[in-house]
């Protein structure tokens, strides 16, 4: 899953049919310390998760394992709003490849 | 499977129902050298794994199936706690 923060929310009308009824937010991935990257991802929501919130997304097939989203073409799912968050290995990282 | 070094852990109590009673944690991707591969991400734990430790974690809908759950948005699942790896070659 993916850290990110609940940063406002996808109006639509004219879509596929499977999403009727499905609540579209925008989630800015986080780093470690909260601090904004630059992407985002249109997730549905599936545990109340509102703007502002920290929040885990869920992506690819594993999206759909949920009541609401199952059998739907949803790759994205909020899974989780975050309480706390500890880091407690902290090492310089040393960059090998980038992904 | 992904090799990983745990670097933390999250708590949630709001969370999907099928997901109650496991922990989650911060895995950041290495490869077989330790080096660290890209960033990190979060993945459910199954085995009990610690700060610290070199685990390997399963991805996509895969990632349900260590769970006694039918259905969980879960995209990254640990399932093995490394003892020791040994690369031969390049």
């Amino acid at each position: 899953m993916i850290l990110g923060k609940v940063i406002g929310t996808v109006w639509s009308t004219r879509k596929d049919e499977n999403l009727v009824g499905a609540k579209f937010l925008i989630v800015r991935h986080l780093d470690l310390e909260y601090k904004p990257k630059e992407a985002t991802v249109i997730a549905v929501d599936s545990v109340g998760a509102g703007v502002g919130e920290v929040v885990l997304v869920a992506q690819g097939s594993s999206a759909r394992q949920t009541a609401f989203t199952k059998n739907k073409p949803i790759d994205a799912v909020i899974m989780a709003i975050v309480d706390k968050l500890d880091i407690s290995v902290k090492e310089k990282n040393k960059e090998a490849v980038e992904v | 499977m992904y090799l990983g070094r745990v670097i933390g852990t999250i708590w949630a109590t709001r969370k999907y129902e099928t997901l109650a009673g496991y922990k989650m944690l911060f895995v950041q991707p290495i490869n077989a050298e330790y080096k660290n591969l890209g960033g990190p991400i979060v993945a459910l734990d199954t085995v009990g794994a610690g700060p610290g430790e070199i685990i390997f974690y399963v991805t996509a809908s895969e990632a349900v199936i260590p769970l006694d759950v039918d259905m969980a948005p879960v995209d990254a699942s640990i399932v093995g706690i490394v003892d020791s790896i040994n690369v031969q070659s390049m």
